[in-house]
C-alpha cells in the first residue's frame, strides 16, 4: 500500500517537471550577464548572496509551506558554497506574488544578487500548487519562472528542483540538490557491526532503511534510473551481489557463481554491471548483461582485480588491481583488451570512481599510514588531493561531477569505542568539506542520478 | 593468567598426543611461538558469535566437545600486512587441523578470510578469499578432501581484535577456521 502512495507521488512530480520545463521555456531568458555567472572550474570563489523570500500564499502573506520551501531551497544552495542567503529578517518589504515585479530598491541594499519570490498553496482537492520567479537584482530582469502541482508529500522534491533551477541559471552547470543517496547505516560495537542499507535525500532528509539488518550488507549503487540498487549482501552466509527494486523493496541474487561476488557497478546505459568473482585465492573483473545474465570475464590474472568503474560512454574501464605488486589503478576497454596503469604516485591507489564529465577519476589513497581521497586525470595526471584522515574512503559523485561524497571513520579505542563513521562531501576544488548529517553512524555512500 | 597457561599445557599434551610426523618441533613451537598462540586464542575466543553464525549452514553441527579439542590445535593463522603467504608457524597449525581433521573424517569447516582496517574495503574482501583460499589450499596438499572445506571472505568486517592498534591490525589480518 505504502508503495502504491509513493508511485502515485512520483506520478506527479514526473508530470509536474514537464508542466515546469514548458513554462521555463516559454519565459526563460537566454543569458545571464557575465558578470554574475560563476566560474566554479577555479579554487574559491565569492559565493552569490540571494535572497529567497518565503513562499506565499493565497492572502500574500507567507504560508507555512511556503516558508518550508524557501528553507530548503536556501539550505541546498548554501550547501553547495556558491550562494549565501540573505537573512530574511533583512528584508525591507517581503514580496507578496511571483508574478509582481520587485521593487529593485529594496533588494540592492541588502547586497542581494537574485532574489527567489514564490507562491504555495494547498487547493481543494489537498494538492500543492507552487509557482516561482528567479529575478536578476542586478540587471533587474527576470530570469526564469515555473510552475507546477503536487501531492503534499513531494513538497521536498518541488524546493530541490526550485534550488536546481536556481544553480544551473547562475552556475551554467547542471545541478544535483534533487538527488538521493544510498548508503549503509552502522551501529552496535566495532567488533560486529549491524549494517543496513538506508537512502535519503542528498540533504539527509526522508530517511528510511531498505534492510533490516539481519544480512552484512556492503557497497550499494545506484543503477542509472536509481530505480534499482546493486549491493554486496551476505545472505545465508554466502557473499554476492543482490539487486535491489527501491520502490518495491524486492531483491535478486545476480547469478549463480562458485567463488564470491561483490565490487558491483552499472553500466551507463543500466543494462550492464561489472563486479569482481573472487575465487580460488584470485579476483577477477566480470561483466553481466542484465538482462540475460550472461557473463563475460574481462580480467585473467593471479592477481586481485576489483573496484571496476566504467567511464561515462561505457567504453572504458578503470580499476584496482595488485598485479604490478601493490594496489594500483588501470585502465581498460570495456572488453578487457589494452590494459594500462595510470597511477604512479607514491603510496597505494584504490576504489576508482571515473566522474559524471569523464575529464577526471576519484581515488582512495593510502600513504604514510593516511587515507586520502582524491581526483587525477584520465591519464594519472594532475593528482589533487581532497580529504584526508585516519580512513577515508568511497569517492561517489554528484552527477554534474562537481562534489564528491565519501565517508572518514575515527580510530577504534581497545575498549571497542570510536570507530564512528560519518559521510561527508567536498567540492573538487578542495574547498567547503562538510558532514552528512545521519541518524546513526554511516558508510559506503553512492550518489544517485538526478531523479526523474 | 591461569586460564590461558592451562590452554598452552593442554594444547601442548594434545600435540604430544596426537602428532606423530612432526614431534621434534612440538616443544619449540610451543616456546617459541607462546606469544602468538596467546594472540591466536584470544583471535578465536572474541569472534565466537561469528562462529556460531556461519555454522548453521551444514546439517549436522560439531558438538562441544569436539570444538573444544578443534580450539587446541590451534584456529587461527595470521598473516603478514597485504600478504597471503603462510609462514612456518602457519603451516604448522594447519598441519596440526589437517591432522584434526584426517583423524575426524565426519568433521567439515569454514574458513573465514579476514583483513586488517588499513586497506579499501573491496580490496580487503579480496585479499581475505585469497588468505583463506591460502589456508585451504594447504590443507588439501596435506590430503583433506576439498569438499570438506567451504571458504567465505569477510574482508574488514569482522575484526577479532578491537581496536586501532598494530597489534589488533596484526590480529585481524587472519584466516580463521571454524568447525560447521
Amino acid at each position: 500500500m505504502v508503495f502504491d502512495v509513493l508511485r502515485q507521488k512520483i506520478g506527479w512530480l514526473f508530470s509536474l517537471s514537464s508542466a515546469w520545463m514548458l513554462i521555463c521555456g516559454l519565459f526563460a531568458v537566454p543569458a545571464f550577464s557575465q558578470t554574475l555567472r560563476l566560474d566554479i572550474t577555479e579554487g574559491q570563489i565569492a559565493p552569490i548572496p540571494v535572497a529567497v523570500a518565503d513562499f506565499t500564499g493565497l492572502d500574500g502573506t507567507p504560508s507555512n509551506v511556503g516558508r518550508q520551501i524557501s528553507q530548503v531551497i536556501a539550505d541546498d544552495l548554501v550547501s553547495s558554497g556558491l550562494f549565501t542567503a540573505i537573512d530574511s529578517a533583512a528584508f525591507i518589504a517581503p514580496p507578496t506574488s511571483p508574478s509582481l515585479r520587485p521593487n529593485f530598491s529594496n533588494w540592492t541594499p541588502l547586497g542581494a544578487k537574485g532574489l527567489v519570490v514564490g507562491s504555495a498553496f494547498v487547493d481543494s482537492d489537498g494538492l500543492l500548487q507552487v509557482e516561482f520567479a528567479l529575478w536578476d537584482v542586478v540587471s533587474q530582469r527576470r530570469i526564469t519562472e515555473g510552475g507546477g502541482s503536487a501531492e503534499q508529500a513531494g513538497v521536498r522534491r518541488i524546493a530541490h528542483q526550485i534550488a536546481d533551477f536556481v544553480y544551473e541559471e547562475f552556475t551554467g552547470d547542471t545541478a544535483y540538490f534533487d538527488t538521493q543517496i544510498v548508503y549503509v547505516s552502522e551501529s552496535g560495537p566495532a567488533s560486529r557491526r549491524l549494517k543496513r542499507l538506508a537512502i535519503m535525500d542528498q540533504d539527509g532528509h526522508n530517511h528510511r532503511f531498505l534492510t533490516s539488518g539481519l544480512d552484512l550488507v556492503l557497497t550499494p549503487r545506484f543503477s542509472p534510473t536509481a530505480h534499482e540498487i546493486a549491493y554486496l549482501n551476505y545472505f545465508n552466509d554466502e557473499p554476492n551481489v543482490y539487486l535491489l527494486d527501491v520502490a518495491s523493496g524486492r531483491t535478486e541474487r545476480l547469478g549463480s557463481f562458485p567463488g564470491m561476488t561483490f565490487a558491483p557497478r552499472f553500466g551507463p546505459d543500466g543494462n550492464k554491471l561489472i563486479m569482481s568473482l573472487a575465487e580460488d585465492g584470485r579476483t577477477d573483473i566480470f561483466e553481466m548483461d542484465l538482462r540475460t545474465q550472461t557473463i563475460t570475464q574481462l580480467t585473467q590474472s593471479a592477481s586481485i582485480d576489483t573496484s571496476p568503474s566504467y567511464s561515462p560512454d561505457g567504453n572504458l574501464i578503470v580499476f584496482n588491481s595488485d598485479r604490478g605488486g601493490t594496489q594500483q589503478l588501470y585502465i581498460m576497454r570495456r572488453d578487457g583488451t589494452k590494459v594500462e596503469r595510470i597511477s604512479f604516485g607514491e603510496g597505494r591507489y584504490a576504489t576508482p570512481v571515473w566522474s559524471p564529465r569523464g575529464d577526471i577519476i576519484a581515488f582512495t589513497k593510502i600513504y604514510k599510514g593516511e587515507f586520502y581521497i582524491g581526483v587525477m586525470n584520465v591519464d594519472g595526471s594532475g593528482e589533487r588531493l581532497l580529504a584526508k584522515g585516519f580512513l577515508v574512503e568511497a569517492p561517489t559523485w554528484a552527477p554534474n561531477g562537481r562534489v564528491l561524497k565519501y565517508f572518514k571513520q575515527n580510530p577504534t579505542a581497545e575498549d571497542g569505542t570510536g570507530g564512528e563513521t560519518y559521510i561527508y562531501r567536498v567540492d573538487i576544488t578542495g574547498f567547503n568539506e562538510q558532514r552528512v548529517v545521519t541518524p546513526s553512524f554511516a558508510s559506503d555512500p553512492a550518489w544517485s542520478p538526478l531523479l526523474q | 593468567m591461569i586460564k590461558r597457561l592451562f590452554t598452552l599445557l593442554t594444547a601442548t599434551a594434545f600435540l604430544a598426543a596426537c602428532e606423530t610426523a612432526s614431534t621434534t618441533t612440538g616443544d619449540v613451537t610451543s616456546s617459541a611461538q607462546s606469544s602468538s598462540t596467546n594472540a591466536s586464542t584470544t583471535a578465536s575466543s572474541s569472534s565466537s558469535s561469528s562462529s556460531s553464525a556461519s555454522s548453521s549452514s551444514s546439517g549436522e553441527t560439531a558438538t562441544a566437545s569436539v570444538k573444544s579439542e578443534f580450539a587446541k590445535v590451534g584456529t587461527t593463522v595470521l598473516f603478514d600486512f597485504d600478504s597471503a603467504q603462510l609462514t612456518d608457524y602457519a603451516q604448522r597449525v594447519l598441519d596440526r587441523q589437517a591432522a584434526f581433521m584426517k583423524a575426524r573424517p565426519e568433521t567439515r569447516v569454514t574458513i573465514g578470510g579476514h583483513a586488517d582496517e588499513r586497506g579499501t574495503r573491496e580490496y580487503n574482501l579480496a585479499l581475505g578469499e585469497r588468505r583463506a583460499s591460502s589456508a585451504r589450499d594447504y590443507l588439501v596438499t596435506k590430503g583433506v578432501n576439498a569438499a570438506r572445506i567451504r571458504i567465505i571472505s569477510y574482508g574488514k568486517e569482522r575484526p577479532a581484535s578491537v581496536g586501532s592498534t598494530e597489534a589488533a591490525w596484526r590480529l585481524n589480518r587472519r584466516a580463521q577456521t571454524v568447525l560447521n
